[in-house]
């Protein structure tokens, strides 16, 4: 049995056969079944956003699991044959399976590293699969291992802390200038698109008063209704300076709109209190030698683009801490997949009863003082009768079903009855856990699989008792 | 007793100024809970420290200079904590405490015993503590100002370091500064006319025009054009960090002036 993930992604494919093989909400559903129709393959999650399409899959055997996924690829999209789509596709198994989805989750593989929409994309992907009944034991843990370690990553990390945007660089930089956006005013001078998406930055970040002017001014009012701002003349507008904290120049103007004139004066009737320009016009826009007056301060779309640079690096660079952080991840779920085998698993149970068995007959013993051999034989021989009665069933069952679709399920609950794992053996996982238990959106139970094994899942009483009605 | 303690606040504020330094100058956030556990724990030092003090001299232990730095110092740091607890901005910790680190070294420098004061001039605390106090604000301002300086200067020349990635936002630093001032100028105008009083029943007069008082009287006149400045004619931002640090580089001056004459507040 192996985890595999076989797909491909921006890194490995043009937008071309990208949008080909992507896999609309809607058809999501009909395709998960058609992939786990495949023989071999037990469990399976299929993720397809517009950067990348995976299949994640619990299969009996390796190759041929690796065969049936890209069998599975290629049949989603007709026009794309076998051979046009090798090229692009990887394939990994077990924990390098593992720690792909792992970087996926935590945004290590994006196109921009640290951007958190591709998360949000894991965990729909993953209630479509849970909702048609195709995530299983093994998908289930891992995916949620997934999430849990992409909410470390996010946490103890910087990689999701700076803009890479050069309209987010403007929301940056202004929260360095002012404590707090929602008391200050943004002026937008011009309907670039650049200015337009910064202003919405700023707006989303609390900014509550907008002015905005056009050369048009029909397209300043239709502005000032989107943002829910105030429209001014744009003949009129340098006398609004002073009252604008932000100045947010997008024109297509081939001159100087804004001449150093007017932000020293600006400046005079704010009474020194800063205002921040940024001019993302090419011409640009706002007078260059702005920067010299005190107290404004003045970036160009050269500026914003440094500093998204810059934080692209520093992304790269929390990115290596990230890495490490996945690669200890993937070794703790390694541990728990291992002690999914059937062997080991027989083998703990035998060590664990042979345990038990020692310790009372010791304390038997113990108190019945002194016995003839052939007694001691007898108490003995109880035990181990007890024994071996009580565990033949658990173990001919873990055996045959060892190699069944629902094998796994077993083995978990042979775990957990038993207790082989002690108490604190699989601790480190409990809380994060826990917690996504709590808010799943529905039973994991395949009907065709015992359905005793439901409970394996949901420790809690009221979700055993929700699904046996 | 309240030696020990003075010595262990003085290493954990030495700890507290490394700490808080190598904060500054690095990425991670990690070294501001050590930098901040390190210097509460110097804070409790040092209050355990005057408290012990006070109770062996059975008087508030403000009438030497000795004994006026290591007030300030631990005011300075009651201040940082108290910003520090309102507004999370670890990094000024990496400002104040050098200041206060240096002036409990320097107050260590100074000679321990308490000069044997004559009855009328038992309320002399009071002068100190105000004066003192009222200097809190302006070195809390004069930080300000350095730190305002110094993201300003990067922002202007667009270096996007470590320094700007720590700093907080402009105008939170000009309010800093503002609110500093506004709450250091009449402590130190309480201060003065306190001294006056004890003056006038020391020595039968407010005001001799010694150069320290002549230096106090310009100090507190320099201050009161930087406030009113400020409220009226919008000496803020840059101007107000530049006029803040040369303010308390006159204070310092003035007390250096005090020390060197060799006699405190007292005689």
């Amino acid at each position: 049995m192996n985890i595999i993930v076989v797909g491909l992604s921006h890194k490995t494919a043009p937008i071309e056969i990208r949008e080909r093989l992507a896999v609309p909400e809607s058809r999501q559903g009909e395709a998960l079944s058609r992939l786990c129709s495949y023989p071999g393959i037990r469990e399976g999650i299929l993720l397809s956003t517009c950067n990348r399409v995976e299949v994640y899959a619990v299969v009996e055997q390796l190759e041929s699991g690796y065969a049936r996924v890209q069998e599975f690829l290629a049949d989603t999209h007709l026009s794309l044959s076998s051979e046009q789509l090798t090229p692009h596709l990887y394939w990994h198994a077990d924990d390098h399976a593992i720690g792909h989805l792992f970087r996926v989750a935590a945004s290590l593989d994006s196109m921009i590293v640290g951007e958190s929409q591709i998360l949000g994309q894991l965990k729909d992907a993953f209630e479509m699969a849970l909702a048609h009944k195709r995530s299983g034991v093994i998908l289930n843990k891992v995916v949620k291992k997934a999430i849990s370690v992409a909410k470390r990553v996010r946490t103890e990390t910087k990689i999701a802390e700076t803009a890479v945007s050069v309209s987010y660089a403007a929301v940056e930089l202004a929260k360095k200038i002012f404590s707090n956006l929602g008391e200050k005013t943004v002026l937008l001078v011009g309907a670039g698109e650049m200015g337009k998406l910064a202003a919405k930055h700023l707006i989303a970040n609390g900014v509550q008063r907008v002015m905005i002017t056009t050369r048009d001014s029909h397209s300043a009012i239709d502005l000032a209704k989107r943002f829910n701002g105030v429209p001014i003349p744009f003949d009129e507008f340098r006398s609004e300076l002073a009252a604008a904290d932000i100045v947010l120049c997008s024109t297509g103007a081939s001159q100087y709109l804004i001449r150093t004139e007017d932000i020293q004066k600006a400046v005079r009737q704010r009474m020194n209190r800063p205002i921040f320009l940024i001019d993302i016009s090419v011409p640009r826009n706002i007078e260059p030698s702005v920067k010299d007056v005190d107290n404004a301060f003045l970036f160009d779309i050269d500026d914003l683009e440094m500093r998204v640079e810059q934080n692209r690096e520093e992304r790269q660079h929390e990115a290596l801490r990230a890495e490490r952080m996945v690669k200890d991840e993937v070794g703790v779920i390694g541990q728990w997949l291992k002690s999914l085998e059937v062997i080991p698993t027989i083998v703990a149970l035998r060590n664990r009863a042979e345990e038990i068995k020692r310790s009372e007959l010791d304390k038997t013993l113990g108190r019945l003082g002194s016995l003839s051999p052939e007694e001691r034989g007898v108490v003995e021989g109880l035990a181990s009768a007890i024994v071996n009665k009580l565990l033949h069933g658990p173990l001919v069952t873990l055996k045959a079903e060892a190699h069944s679709a629902g094998g796994t399920m077993f083995v978990e609950a042979a775990r957990r009855f038993f207790n082989l794992d002690g108490v604190t053996a699989s601790a480190p996982l409990d809380d994060a856990e826990r917690a996504d238990r709590l808010d799943d959106p529905a039973p994991l139970v395949t009907p065709g699989r015992v359905s005793g094994c439901a409970g394996l899942e949901h420790q809690s009483p009221q979700k055993t008792t929700d699904e046996d009605p | 007793m309240s030696v020990t303690l003075f010595m262990t606040t003085m290493v954990l504020y030495l700890a507290g100024t490394v700490f808080f330094l190598a904060y500054l100058l690095r990425r991670s956030e990690a070294l501001s809970k050590v930098s901040l556990a390190v210097t509460g724990i110097g804070f409790v030092s040092h209050t355990a420290a005057l408290a012990t003090r006070m109770m062996a001299e059975g008087h508030v232990p403000l009438t030497s200079f000795y004994e006026a730095m290591s007030f300030f110092s631990w005011a300075l740091v009651l201040v940082f904590l108290g910003v520090e607890i309102r507004h999370r901005m670890h990094v000024l910790g990496s400002f104040i405490l050098p200041l206060a680190f240096l002036s409990l070294l320097s107050a260590a420098a100074l000679p321990k015993e308490v000069p044997t004061l004559e009855p009328v001039l038992r309320t002399v605390w009071v002068h100190v503590t105000l004066s003192m106090l009222g200097t809190v604000g302006f070195a809390v301002a004069f930080v300000a100002g350095i730190m305002y300086l110094i993201q300003d200067g990067l922002l202007k020349s667009k270096r996007f370091n470590v320094l700007y990635a720590k700093l907080p936002p402009l105008d939170f630093l000009d309010k800093l500064n503002q609110q500093a001032i506004v709450t250091g100028f009449p402590l130190l105008t309480l201060g003065i006319i306190a001294g006056a009083i004890s003056a006038e029943f020391a020595r039968g007069s407010y005001l001799n025009w010694n150069p320290e008082q002549t230096w106090a009287l310009a100090t507190w006149l320099f201050y009161f054009v930087v406030l009113m400045g400020r409220l009226t004619v919008g000496w803020r931002a840059k101007r107000a960090a530049y006029l803040t640090i040369i303010g308390f580089a006159g204070v310092v001056l003035t007390f250096i002036g005090v020390v060197l004459k060799g006699h405190g507040p007292v005689t």
